[in-house]
């Protein structure tokens, strides 16, 4: 199942990020995930958050740019060695991840990581195939 | 003891002069008539004839040339000689659209290395100096000019052209190079490096430095003759009207001497295009009365300066103008070359960003910088940094083929760029000059 996520031009100077959680907060966003890819200049961040509709308007109403990126969330064992062999079997698949991040929730003995990759179709019968879950929205509490 | 290369020109009687400027006018006038249909065709707009102007006091009653007409007359428009008659061509550092390129004969060619051999002489050059030019040789009219009037005073003359800071510091060093050419920011660049190097300035063998193209400060004069224990001068002139040494300053330091034998000035309003009385501050503007190839009448320079006929101690009578105070038009000199904000908005149109931008030039170890700021817009922005540092980098080599200078581009934030209230402020030069 797809889920989307925030994605957040912000330029690289104190107090961006700080902006961002505020209008969330004053919004009762709820925040699952957050990863930022950033380079001399600027960044980008990503976000997971409860409500991604409503945290999307907003952030555009506050002025920032932003885009929807659909992106899977994996459920994996929370112990130490439950990632390998998930990304092992993406790698045998020859698939290309593009950037991977974990999130907040922690429940059941699972750990949950987003993936952003080139090739849906492949990533979800290479995981089916290895008998790895896509986490629901529902099991995430996301709308 | 002061130097003269022509004496008996360079401390001509102020009639002198104005007989000098009266006849060559009127000659270059009807030459220009006789010769440029471009500009003809300007006179005849005006209902002006060569037969209007019988002196240096007509001159106002001519029409004004602009960067705009080289353009459009761009490349043989302007000139006043054929072809064959031409010997050599020098152009901007200008860019796309923007270049002027600018015709001699061999005579303009003798004149230029006139000009340029009396300001090696005005900072004690004789026969006797070794002369290093450390401006660009080729088209740029830095190298040539200043290596010509070099040759002219019989100095030793080593055409080092620019860079290879080791080269240029062995030469000094080895040959004992005693007169520096070059722009003041390469100057200080050479001196900040002999003094890491551990040289103090008695061990510098130059005594004196003739310093173009750029402006620069008297904060930068006096610390380019500190560490390098040397006179530093300053030169001017423009690719249109020859090259360097259309002016240049004597001992005095305070300001330079036109050669008003071949060059008339006149300080004008930009706004109305009148003249303004003497020492006023205004618009600088220049008639070539001897140049053959490119003969220009009343060019507009769009530099703001004043003009002072007070008496020099140097014993020149040529008009002084003072440094040049700023523009009257957006064009930004960086490292040498010649910006128009225009040229970096059409660059980032055509590249699919918006026209909220803004320039940002400051100074790093000696060197002009450029920055483009720019705003992400969500057209432009994708979640993939990969991407938009390949756009970031596309428009930077956008803008280096534009403005034949490297440019930074620094993505911000929607809406982080001032909206002033009027006219948008695109360029912040935080140079200090």
């Amino acid at each position: 199942m797809i889920v989307h996520q925030i994605s957040i031009f912000l330029e690289n100077r104190a107090g961006q990020l700080a902006q961002v959680t505020r209008v969330l907060a004053d919004n009762g966003i709820d925040m699952r995930a957050i990863s930022i890819a950033e380079t001399t200049d600027y960044g980008v961040l990503r976000l997971i958050v409860d409500n991604a509709e409503k945290a999307t308007n907003i952030l555009l109403a506050n002025g920032f740019v932003l885009s929807m990126t659909p992106v899977h969330v994996v459920a994996v064992p929370d112990h130490a060695g439950g990632l390998a062999p998930v990304l092992e079997a993406l790698a045998e698949g020859d698939l290309d991840i593009e950037y991977m991040y974990s999130l907040f929730t922690h429940k059941e003995g699972k750990a949950y990581m987003v993936f952003r990759n080139s090739d849906e179709e492949k990533f979800i019968s290479l995981l089916e195939a290895h008998g790895v879950k896509l986490a629901t929205k529902e099991e995430l509490g996301l709308k | 003891m002061p130097n003269y290369y022509q004496p008996e020109i360079e401390t001509a009687s102020h009639e002198q002069i104005l007989a000098w400027q009266n006849e060559r006018l009127i000659k270059q006038v009807q030459h220009v008539w006789d010769n440029v249909p471009y500009y003809r065709k300007k006179m005849e707009e005006k209902g002006v004839t060569p037969a209007d102007i019988k002196s240096v006091d007509d001159l106002h009653k001519l029409p004004f040339v602009t960067k705009a007409d080289l353009r459009e007359a761009y490349p043989y428009g302007l000139m006043g000689k054929p072809l064959k008659d031409c010997v050599r061509i020098q152009s901007t550092s200008g860019t796309t659209g923007k270049r002027v390129v600018a015709f001699y004969t061999q005579h303009d060619i003798d004149l230029w290395e006139d000009c340029c051999a009396r300001a090696i002489v005005a900072v004690g050059g004789t026969k006797e100096d070794v002369c290093q030019v450390s401006y660009g040789y080729g088209l740029f009219t830095g190298g040539p000019g200043l290596n010509g009037g070099s040759h002219k005073v019989g100095c030793l003359t080593i055409p080092t052209s620019s860079g290879n800071t080791e080269r240029q510091i062995m030469f000094i060093r080895d040959l004992q190079s005693t007169i520096l050419c070059c722009t003041p920011s390469y100057a200080a660049y050479l001196g900040e490096t002999m003094k890491e190097m551990g040289l103090t300035p008695d061990q510098i063998p130059l005594k004196a430095g003739i310093f173009g193209a750029e402006a620069w400060s008297e904060e930068m004069r006096q610390d380019i003759q500190n560490t390098l224990g040397i006179k530093a001068y300053d030169i001017y002139g423009l690719t249109e009207l020859s090259g360097p040494g259309v002016s240049f300053e004597c001992s005095e330091q305070s300001g330079m001497h036109i050669n008003e034998d071949h060059f008339i000035a006149e300080i004008i309003d930009p706004e109305t295009g009148e003249v303004l009385p003497e020492g006023a501050k205004g618009e600088l503007v220049f008639t070539a009365i001897t140049k053959e190839a490119f003969p220009l009448l009343r060019y507009r320079t769009r530099d703001i300066c004043t003009l002072s006929r007070k008496k020099c101690s140097c014993g020149r009578t040529h008009v002084k103008m003072s440094k040049p105070m700023g523009r009257s038009d957006d064009m930004l000199i960086i490292r040498g070359v010649n910006v128009f904000p225009s040229q970096i908005e059409s660059v980032l149109i055509n590249a699919g960003y918006p026209a909220n931008y803004q320039i940002i030039v400051d100074r790093a170890n000696h060197s002009d910088t450029l920055d483009v700021q720019v705003e992400m817009t969500p057209e432009m922005f994708t979640d993939n940094v990969g991407v938009i540092k390949k756009r970031q980098s596309g428009l930077e080599a956008g803008l280096r083929s534009m403005l034949g200078i490297s440019a930074h581009v620094i993505l911000v934030a929607p809406k982080s760029i001032t909206r002033s209230e009027g006219k948008a402020v695109r360029v912040i030069d935080k140079r200090k000059i």
